[in-house]
């Protein structure tokens, strides 16, 4: 049998790994018909929303729902008191602590969940709030986590003992009652001994401000209780499903194969969607109670003020080095403020996350992090904000030190990154803070990235402009700002990566349909990554079969395997590792298939892209597509028919993306006014899947970098109150602020992934922040700053030329 | 509660006549009564454009107006723009250019940069990223946004050009 096609072109109708194919997902996207959480309707359905707490610290001494329950459409009011029956006034968030469902006698900050009003829709339910009293008793508020730490207020009752004393936490002894953990990585006593010693020391305290995620569709959920069955279906905008019908049996007690928990479309994450949320539970609650579906939807303000922070990060630095730059130390503790209930989402025996990758891209011998967790009168959360676990803040903790220490050394920042880089022939490469980085090749995309933007030219271009700016020739100064990072993503190995005793690994499972097509289902959920595009990319690649022939189905956990879902740059590395190993074992079936169909042993045929060939006389061949029938309809000995495969995959290793950003900066001392003249980004993710794709994550995460770093903040008075609740006072970036990106790569593919990928997603978020916020210091290094704190507004860039005195 | 009143508009070329109360916003309107949910809602004060629908030819976003504002208007949302069958150039550009991620701002952007093409058939880069700063989106950062109406609007110029 002959082809009429090339090799090359049975490649390209695969449509496999490595092509920018087009989105499928983009056809009802673009035509409106997308199906959010907000779009579900059914029969009956209900709408359920909050009274919220007006204070940040206040004591709840009446709730009164008579006057409610008589607004018209209002159906129920729901408070602790009635869920406490239940065991669900409280319930436990994913970092081992436990959060109020629906305030249990005190409110621990502004916009708490005080009384779940049910209507028949929105406006009755927003009738039905306005006439629940509520009667607070104000306490003192602490905002402060320094101030936390040092008060007599005790803000969580249950952190003080019979004995008056601190009790345990979950991650060991409190040092205070509104102390939270100690969490430790590396060696204490040489690493100070090192830094005692050392030729030269740089220190610095630097606050990462708290900020959110704010993806534009905010969270909710549709709970639907049907009593006759006696099951439960849940969609929600969940970023891990079956993590949360799991949670959600633990607490309500109801078996979790009764429960059908569905992420439908998601309008963004960010890591605002893998906690579990009050409102979640609310729904299910009411559902039951009222024998109807019932929603919950966010509305901005309560989005930002109450569900998933991420950052609010103290950090301060020490780094040591030989006179000629060579880093021999690093220190590091930060004073983590988590709000009113430790709610960040990170695996349990990493209460600071992966914090500890806060070594960098450097071969630094001796190191040492401590975190300490504090509660203070703020909302809970903690997430992490487009980025693998507390990674964006270690990325930014060592691109900062480097350059404060760059400083000190009067040496160029690029420089000294250069010469303290983890070599190629280093890999793999054990950190002195525990990981063991997989892969890498740092000075080639350092020194491709200098080449591209022409380094040296820009430092000269600088020089002039500082000489012009004193010379009062000009009013702009000119920044570059440099960024090298590595990430840790891909959590992780179920040996040391868990979420409530729930391992990290993920899931695919094939179904081949007799004509050649097939169904795959993956334990993780898109939230605009493409996965319904990218997976079938690997699929395709791996068991010859077009992409286009192949659905791609996440989100129902009635249908999907297990899996921990979408956050932290996960999905290619475990649930994409999973594919592969599923669509291997589709390959070792169909093998044996073919092997039977063309009369030979099964190690005389050998896979070549979309068919096996007889070795030696490739002519001789059967397709993917004439296997697939085969499974169905040929009685072969000693092979079950059918064509499935299933795969759990538990990662060896955390896979480590890096790259080198570089940003051009002019900024008018007067206003304060930042212009990005140039931003170039080399990513490495390993092994490419979808070009298109990724350089649309990379322009994404540049533009939430751009926005952390420039503006974007959560911030409170002194009385708690959130001062920025709307997007009026919190910095979305439009078209009109945002550059053009100029990207490139290096391919440095995992050693331990099947096909070699790292992940994408979050690698410009964590690069691009410290690199925009470099650019900025950067412009007045010249006039003697070493560090001022992001975010990076206009007033705060007018404030640090005007502290400089450069506005004469 | 106050007094319903009595509310027609078109809606994608369809007639609609019900009663509403005065407060009840046109993206409620659209979103609930009317089962078109093409439009969404991302913020409630007008930041955000993920609502945005035209109302007798203006951009407007659907959040902030209420219905009864609305009495007698002519309304295009996404849905009235293009289908399956008769697919917009914008529709075909934001897919081919990878214009969207998550999807959510998608219905907005499009509706809103329909609408700059018809008063700006030439727009430069600068009149795009100004004409669509009343919609925000979180995944893309813009580029290809931008490239997405470029290209939609060469093609449109080609087959007007073509059609002359």
């Amino acid at each position: 049998m002959k082809d009429d096609i090339t090799r090359d072109e049975r490649v390209e109708n695969l449509k496999g790994m490595g092509c920018s194919r087009k989105r499928v997902e983009d056809a009802r996207f673009t035509q409106g018909k997308g199906n959010y959480v907000d779009d579900i309707k059914l029969d009956g359905m209900l709408f359920g929303d909050f009274v919220r707490s007006p204070y940040a610290h206040a004591r709840i001494t009446n709730i009164d729902t008579a006057a409610a329950l008589e607004v018209p459409g209002v159906i129920a009011v729901l408070t602790a008191a009635d869920l406490a029956p239940l065991g669900l006034h409280w319930m436990p968030t994913l970092a081992g602590d436990k959060q109020m469902v629906l305030a249990d006698s005190k409110v621990l900050f502004q916009g708490q969940e005080v009384a779940f009003v049910v209507a028949e829709d929105r406006y009755a339910a927003a009738d039905g709030i306005e006439a629940v009293e509520v009667e607070y008793e104000e306490l003192p508020v602490i905002v402060d986590p320094f101030d936390a730490l040092k008060s007599d207020v005790v803000l969580r009752e249950d952190t003080v003992g019979e004995d008056g004393k601190p009790t345990d936490g979950a991650h060991g002894p409190r040092k205070h009652h509104n102390h939270i953990f100690t969490w430790e990585a590396g060696d204490k006593d040489p690493t100070e001994e090192v830094i005692a010693n050392a030729e030269v020391v740089a220190e610095e305290t630097m606050y990462y401000h708290r900020t959110h995620p704010c993806p534009l569709e905010t969270c909710g959920s549709v709970a639907s209780m049907d009593k006759v069955n006696g099951k439960l279906t849940l969609w929600g905008t969940f970023q891990a499903p079956h993590a949360i019908r799991t949670i959600v049996s633990l607490i309500s007690g109801i078996e979790e194969h009764n429960i059908r928990v569905i992420s439908p479309d998601i309008g963004g994450g960010f890591g605002n969607k893998v906690g579990a949320y009050p409102g979640y539970v609310c729904s299910v609650v009411a559902s039951i109670v009222t024998g109807k579906p019932v929603k919950w939807i966010e509305d901005r303000m309560d989005n930002l003020m109450t569900t998933a922070f991420a950052r609010d990060y103290h950090m301060t630095g020490k780094i040591s080095a030989t006179k000629d730059g060579k880093i021999t130390g690093l220190h590091c503790h930060v004073t983590a403020d988590h709000g009113g209930f430790d709610a960040c989402a990170d695996p349990t025996k990493f209460p600071a996350g992966f914090m500890n990758i806060c070594t960098g891209s450097y071969d630094i011998p001796t190191a040492y992090l401590e975190v300490d967790g504090v509660y203070t009168n703020k909302a809970p959360g903690g997430v992490s904000y487009r980025c693998s676990f507390r990674v964006t803040e270690a990325v930014y903790f060592i691109e900062r030190m480097i350059e404060v220490l760059a400083i000190k050394l009067n040496m160029d920042a690029a420089e000294l990154r250069r010469i303290n880089f983890i070599k190629k022939e280093q890999f793999p490469y054990t950190a002195a803070l525990g990981w063991e980085y997989d892969s890498g090749d740092y000075h080639t995309a350092w020194d491709k990235a200098l080449e591209t933007v022409d380094y040296n030219g820009l430092r000269a271009e600088q020089e002039q402009r500082v000489a012009d700016f004193k010379a009062g020739k000009t009013r702009k100064l000119m920044g570059i700002g440099l960024s090298f990072f590595t990430e840790i993503v891909g959590a992780g190995p179920v040996k040391n990566c868990d979420i409530l005793g729930l391992g990290m690994f993920d899931s695919c499972e094939i179904r081949i349909h007799p004509t050649g097509s097939a169904i795959a289902r993956l334990g993780t959920i898109s939230q605009g990554q493409g996965h319904a595009t990218t997976f079938a990319q690997i699929l395709a690649s791996e068991i010859g079969l077009p992409a286009d022939s192949i659905t791609i189905e996440e989100g129902d956990t009635d249908t999907a395997p297990y899996g921990l879902g979408t956050y932290g740059s996960r999905s290619t590395p475990v649930a994409g590792a999973a594919t592969a190993m599923a669509g291997r074992k589709i390959r070792a079936k169909a093998q044996m298939i073919a092997a039977y169909l063309l009369e030979v042993h099964d190690n005389d045929v050998e896979f070549d892209v979309d068919r096996f060939v007889v070795k030696g006389a490739p002519e001789r061949f059967k397709t993917m597509k004439e296997i697939a029938f085969a499974a169905y309809n040929q009685a072969i000995p000693g092979v079950e028919p059918g064509l499935e495969a299933v795969s759990y995959y538990d990662p060896p290793n955390m896979t480590y993306p890096f790259g080198a950003y570089i940003c051009v900066m002019d900024i008018d001392v007067d206003t304060g006014v930042p212009e990005i003249r140039r931003f170039y980004a080399l990513d490495d993710c390993g092994t490419r899947i979808n070009p298109m794709i990724i350089e649309g994550q990379v322009h994404g995460g540049l533009t939430e970098a751009l926005a952390v770093a420039l503006g974007q903040e959560i911030a409170y008075d002194d009385m708690g109150n959130c001062k920025t609740g709307t997007l009026m006072d919190f910095f979305l970036p439009t078209a009109w602020e945002v550059p053009n990106y100029e990207t490139d790569y290096t391919v440095t593919p995992s050693p331990h992934h099947p096909i070699g990928a790292k992940g994408v997603g979050e690698s410009p978020h964590v690069g691009g922040v410290p690199c925009f916020s470099n650019a900025v210091q950067d412009a007045f290094r010249p006039f003697g700053n070493t560090h001022t704190n992001m975010p990076h507004d206009h007033w705060r860039i007018w404030k640090t030329a005007s502290d400089l005195g450069l506005h004469g | 509660m106050s007094k319903k009143m009595h509310i027609k508009l078109k809606v994608n070329g369809k007639d609609e006549e019900f009663l509403a109360e005065p407060r009840e916003l046109l993206i409620y309107t659209l979103r609930e009564r009317l089962n078109i949910t093409g439009p969404h809602i991302g913020c409630e004060t007008s930041h955000c454009g993920a609502c945005t629908v035209t109302i007798n030819g203006k951009s407007v976003k659907s959040c902030t107006m209420f219905a009864a504002q609305a009495d007698g208007a002519e309304v295009t949302t996404i849905e009235g723009i293009g289908g399956p069958d008769n697919l917009h150039p914008l529709q075909e550009a934001f897919r081919e250019h990878h214009g969207l991620q998550c999807g959510y701002c998608t219905p907005g952007m499009i509706t809103r940069a329909s609408k700059l093409l018809e008063e700006n058939p030439n727009p430069t880069e600068e009149e795009i990223r100004f004409g669509m700063a009343g919609n925000i989106c979180r995944c893309t950062g813009y580029q290809n946004i931008v490239k997405s109406i470029q290209a939609a609007a060469t093609e449109m110029n080609a087959a007007k050009e073509a059609a002359e």
